[in-house]
């Protein structure tokens, strides 16, 4: 039906459709983001936001705040809209909703996992995990020894488990495993949502491919920035980049053989997509490449709303509601600590 | 107050023209201002005007104080939510305590705050220690129970793995070793693989732990352990059936308990942890029933303990809640009051000198001596030396729309409000409203039976007026009871328009004399049909006749009564709103309005449909055959045509011709002279001001037309065409359309008693009809959900809107600009309403 989605799309999907479209209205515009610059104090902060969507959230707190509260209690807001959202959803949308958390779930694994390998309090690890990717037995991954265990335990059990088919060793875990779980995982659930969105078909594999594959390329460009000067043989690296997006394949031959930041500036800079972003860098400047690729998400992000009738809207609306917390939480990091002439650096404006 | 001053405007009209108002400027000394400010909201007769829109909230002056409201209003919260949670009811009626000031009371509130987290957090680990024991106990009664089931065999005491165990849970040993021994397969290769020692369960240490874990837990947590141990451990579980507070969250959950035996030291702390991460509580329990007992009774000396302790902990919060509801509801006005008076003082100008605060607002010209009194009333309390100046500015600034309304009136300018708010000072239709309104409903309601249901539901809310205004109401009764007046007159209407259909859930009567009609046979067999003869020369005296109820002829009949009658209302009301057209243009001075724009709308509606309406009176009065269709339609068809059998009156033809001419004249008079004259008005103006007149802006022409000088002359006359050409076109067609829209009244009359009748003499009649006790039952049930559901909700319903139709639309239409702001005046009252 390739084409006619457009006509049956309200159906199931019309409702959801409005409702994200009006949360997508309540996100931070330029007006509010200059006004939370000039804030003094956090109180300030919790004032300004008071007038805004996020006000019954933080109307109970009492007056000391921290930052952690602030950006806890925005993530709260993300947290009931999103289930709110998937108890209405239906088939497939539910599903695509519920592979939009996978990302938080990947990252929970690993935050825990890493936690327990240094010994900390379970509890302690779980109040740090991102709400949206909780998932039943997930304090049961501090029992684990190792990748085999933690499969059979718990991960046997979630969505993430057809994922970890590569990653299965009897390996003790070390810093190195779970980093490399990480991204392996990653992978895998990228080409799989990837897929999943391909099989939608219609604007909704139009967008969210194309989002995905930017997302891809990112994580590429991340790994082997970050796998410079590592132990990571270029064949390992090159098994952690994702099967898609536009560096596939030769971007990432390339990509593989890096030594450092240049290098990779010069494989890059031959995507004409890619050359904008590392245009604004110096040369050997790595520290403003994420904030650069933010902001060409968040742009790619709003782009999503300009089509109707198609998925990718949850997707743009859950991240770029990630992003405003990212900002609130720069913004109020740099209030706390007194930093208030580097708050523009982090912050990406998102209207 | 009818103290009025000098504006010759501000002349006593009610409800009909909004109050007269005037922008002032307060100058207020800074020691008095937070005493004006509370009187002025205790008044409630100012509307401030922000001065500081371009300052962000955090940057005013009292943002701070407003931040400390913030706080106290938390603080607040939390008192209240503690005293719901102790379940203290809270009488606010004795306010004998005297009002603390602002700043002792948020004093007064951190401390309490102070207090009862300290109290709270005491007695939440006396709670959390008091619910573990309680969680101990049952442990142990439930283990007890396990363990004794199997007592029969005490006799075999035996050595059992190095732990000294009694006989009491041998029996589950075995059963467990069973189990072992008949999945030997799988255990053996799983433990091969784990590369443990061990041989046979047998010889293993076996072990076992107890405790509570949350039911909806209870599959997951039993899977895990499974794979954890590879299956080797053996589980029983049982439920407790009475929600218990959880020690750790403090929430009533349904536990489970479980009783897990396992083997090897490896799989107990791998158990231990997985516990640990499910939130189960695990609790030693002793295997011999001696030390059981006597642990039992240990607990049960610590239980009483400990309650003991809580309750007189619970006693102590509960006398320092209970003593703080009678002031919690006084204590958050006052807090809302102070927020709201900081937002108004962050809407003042600071004086550099920073000695006095400027203010500036709206206020209604009657209201100026109270606010005068308000203000040297604050600076005499105050002890200010210097009272408030309070200046009146001259301002181009369109006022705000202020009506003073009271609860019967109010509902109805609602109505109009809904569709705009009324331009300052121009005709409020609401005064008309209040008997248009009922009346246009009563005639598409017409039935007095149905009028009573609906009187005494009104009357019923109308008389609980006290209790009702209290209580929060759900969306829809919320509204009937914001809208109890207006029902009460629609009510009212329907009776007597139903009285005048002669209908009584669609049955007649004869209250008002005989009919004037008899039967012409004796037998009176044909009376539905024909066969009626007129005995009388008076018409039955009040209403529609009730024969004609049921007669064949009752529908022609009743349709060209009520048509007819639909079309003179409908005139008569779009008359009413193009004279009060001409009240508007007289009273903003627009001369041009009224003889370019009045005048050939009143003379082009009232020479087509009033001339129509002239033509059904005369056929009421004299009784004439004439087709009024054929008389109008051919009335613009052909004009010269004789009128043969259709003349009601001698010059008839005459009339109709000038009628036409008149009409035909008024269209090309409404369009163009007065966007001529505008232009040429305008050309004068720039003429002079080239020759360097000067003018002042409020020396220009006293007209308040559309133009204004800035814009550019040639587009500002083709803006000027276009909107009067558009205005033109949609009054001559609105002229037929919007009679024709009056038909609805007929219409909706129509539906109305048709549908009574069917619901009569279907569902109540046939029913009756069968003799039969259960079928009459079902068939007046049904009949009276029919009448309550449709007929007296889904028919007021679409009576009402039909009505609101015809007055936003057909009536205000007509002269209803309706582009005006409400006046906003701070007040306190409906802070002290809210909650």
């Amino acid at each position: 039906m390739y084409g006619f989605e457009a006509l049956t799309f309200n159906i199931h999907g019309g409702y959801l459709e409005a409702i994200v479209r009006g949360h997508r209205g309540g996100l931070l515009t330029a007006v509010d983001y200059n006004n939370l610059c000039q804030c003094e104090t956090l109180d300030d902060i919790k004032m300004h936001l008071s007038a805004t969507e996020y006000g019954p959230y933080l109307q109970n707190e009492p007056s000391p705040l921290r930052t952690t509260t602030i950006v806890e209690k925005c993530t709260q807001k993300l947290v009931d809209e999103y289930k709110h959202m998937l108890a209405q959803a239906t088939e497939p949308l539910s599903t695509f909703l519920e592979y939009i958390t996978y990302g938080h779930m990947i990252d929970n694994i690993v935050l825990i996992v890493t936690g327990t390998l240094h010994e900390r309090d379970v509890h302690e690890l779980l109040e740090k995990c991102h709400p949206l990717g909780m998932f039943e037995s997930i304090a049961t991954l501090a029992v684990a020894q190792n990748m085999r265990e933690l499969y059979r335990l718990v991960l046997i059990d979630t969505p993430l488990a057809p994922y970890f088919s590569e990653c299965i060793t009897s390996e003790d875990l070390d810093e190195m495993n779970i980093e490399i779980m990480r991204n392996t995982l990653y992978k895998a659930y990228l080409e799989d949502f990837y897929k999943f969105c391909k099989k939608l078909g219609g604007a909704t594999s139009e967008i969210m491919c194309d989002l995905l594959a930017f997302e891809a390329d990112r994580r590429a460009v991340n790994i082997t920035i970050n796998s410079i000067g590592t132990e990571l043989t270029r064949d390992d690296r090159r098994k952690l980049f994702s099967s898609f997006g536009q560096l596939y394949p030769y971007g990432h031959e390339e990509l593989a053989v890096c030594e450092d930041f240049d290098q990779v500036r010069g494989v890059m800079e031959k995507y004409p997509t890619y050359q904008s972003i590392f245009a604004k860098l110096s040369y050997g400047e790595s520290q403003m490449l994420d904030k650069a690729f933010y902001e060409d998400e968040v742009k790619r992000l709003c782009l999503a709303f300009e089509q109707q009738f198609h998925y990718a809207v949850f997707f743009s609306y859950v991240r770029l509601r990630e992003q405003e917390i990212r900002n609130l939480m720069w913004i109020s990091e740099c209030v706390a600590q007194n930093q208030k002439s580097r708050i523009h650096d982090g912050i990406v404006f998102i209207f | 107050m009818s103290i009025r001053l000098g504006d010759p405007r501000a002349s006593s009209v009610g409800l009909f023209r909004s109050e007269t108002m005037s922008l002032v400027r307060l100058i207020i000394p800074a020691e008095s201002v937070h005493e004006t400010i509370i009187n002025l909201g205790d008044l409630g007769l100012l509307q401030f005007n922000d001065l500081n829109a371009d300052k962000s909230p955090f940057q005013r002056t009292y943002a701070h104080q407003i931040k400390r409201c913030g706080a106290m209003a938390q603080k607040l919260r939390f008192l209240k939510d503690q005293i719901e949670r102790a379940g203290i009811l809270s009488s606010s009626s004795s306010s004998t305590q005297k009002d603390l000031e602002f700043d002792e009371l948020e004093v007064k509130l951190t401390e309490l705050e102070a207090e009862l987290s300290e109290v709270n957090s005491s007695s939440e680990k006396l709670l959390q220690s008091y619910n573990e024991f309680l969680e101990f106990e049952l442990v142990l009664k439930k283990a007890g129970s396990y363990f004794s089931s199997s007592r029969s065999t005490k006799s075999a005491y035996q050595r059992f793995s190095g732990q000294d165990s009694t006989s009491t849970y041998q029996h589950e040993l075995e059963e467990f070793s069973e189990f072992s021994r008949n999945t030997p397969t799988y255990e053996s290769s799983l433990l091969l693989e784990q590369g443990l020692q061990m041989k046979t369960s047998k010889q293993t240490r076996l072990g076992f732990i107890t405790g509570l874990i949350d039911k909806k837990k209870i599959e997951s947590f039993q899977r895990i352990l499974f794979r954890a141990t590879r299956g080797n451990m053996f589980f029983k579980k049982a439920p407790i059936k009475e929600p218990m507070l959880d020690p750790r969250t403090n929430e009533m959950v349904e536990k489970v308990f479980f009783l897990l035996f396992f083997s090897g030291e490896q799989a107990k702390t791998k158990i231990i942890k997985i516990c640990e991460t499910y939130g189960a509580s695990k609790y030693p329990c002793p295997e011999e029933f001696g030390q059981r007992a006597q642990m039992m009774n240990e607990i049960s000396s610590r239980l009483a303990e400990l309650k003991a302790t809580i309750d007189a902990g619970n006693r102590h919060r509960d006398g320092l809640l209970s003593m703080v509801s009678y002031q919690v509801d006084q204590w958050s006005v006052m807090v809302r009051k102070q927020k709201a008076i900081y937002h108004i003082l962050n809407m003042l100008n600071i004086d550099v000198t920073r000695r006095c605060l400027i203010a500036e607002g709206w206020c209604p010209v009657s209201a100026k001596v109270q606010i005068q009194d308000a203000l040297d009333q604050a600076a005499a309390d105050s002890n200010s030396q210097i009272s408030t100046i309070f200046q009146v500015l001259r301002s181009k600034e369109s006022p705000p729309t202020y009506f003073k309304t009271n609860k019967f009136t109010g509902a109805y300018q609602e109505i109009i409000d809904a569709y705009g708010i009324a331009k300052y000072q121009e005709a409020n239709p609401t005064v008309f409203t209040i008997i248009t309104f009922p009346f246009l409903f009563a005639i598409m309601f017409g039935d007095w039976g149905h009028g009573i249901c609906l009187l005494a539901a009104v009357l019923w809310l109308i008389l609980n007026e006290r209790p009702y205004k209290k209580k929060k109401l759900g969306d829809i009764m919320a509204m009937a009871f914001a809208g109890r007046y207006v029902i009460l007159l629609m009510a009212i209407f329907s009776i007597y328009t139903g009285l005048i259909y002669n209908e009584f859930f669609s049955k007649s009567f004869t209250f008002f004399g005989s009919s004037a009609y008899h039967c012409s046979d004796p037998s009176c067999s044909q009376s539905t049909k024909s066969g009626l003869i007129k005995t009388r020369s008076t018409p039955y005296w009040f209403g529609v006749d009730p024969v004609w109820h049921g007669s064949s002829t009752e529908l022609p009949f009743l349709n060209s009564m009520k048509m007819k009658m639909s079309i003179l209302f409908g005139v008569s009301h779009m008359n009413l709103g193009i004279l009060l057209s001409y009240f508007n243009a007289k009273f903003f001075g627009n001369k041009l309005d009224i003889w370019y724009q009045f005048i050939p709308q009143a003379i082009f509606l009232n020479c087509l449909f009033g001339y129509l309406s002239l033509l059904i009176i005369v056929k009421w009065c004299t009784g004439a055959r004439a087709d009024l269709y054929h008389v109008i339609i051919y009335m613009f068809l052909s004009p010269t045509a004789d009128l043969g059998e259709n003349q009601l009156f001698r010059g008839q033809k005459y009339l109709q011709n000038s009628l036409l001419l008149a009409a035909a004249v008024a269209i090309p008079w409404m369009l163009l002279p007065k966007p001529l004259i505008l232009r040429k008005k305008q050309h004068k103006k720039m003429h002079r001001s080239a020759h360097g007149v000067k003018e002042s802006l409020d020396m220009e022409s006293p007209d308040k037309d559309y133009t204004s000088h800035e814009v550019h002359e040639g587009l500002e006359f083709r803006e000027i065409l276009v909107y009067q050409i558009i205005h033109t076109i949609e009054f001559v067609l609105g002229a037929v359309s919007n009679t024709a829209s009056y038909l609805r009244l007929w219409a909706l009359s129509l539906a109305h008693s048709e549908l009574s009748s069917v619901f009569y003499d279907k569902i109540l009649v046939l029913a009756l009809g069968y003799k039969n006790k259960a079928v009459t039952i079902i068939g007046v049930v049904v009949f009276v959900c029919a009448t309550i559901g449709v007929l007296l909700c889904m028919e007021t319903l679409s009576a009402f809107l039909h009505a609101l139709r015809l007055h936003w639309v057909e009536f205000q239409g007509k002269f209803y600009a309706g582009d005006g702001y409400k006046f906003k005046p701070f007040s306190f009252s409906p802070i002290s309403e809210e909650d």
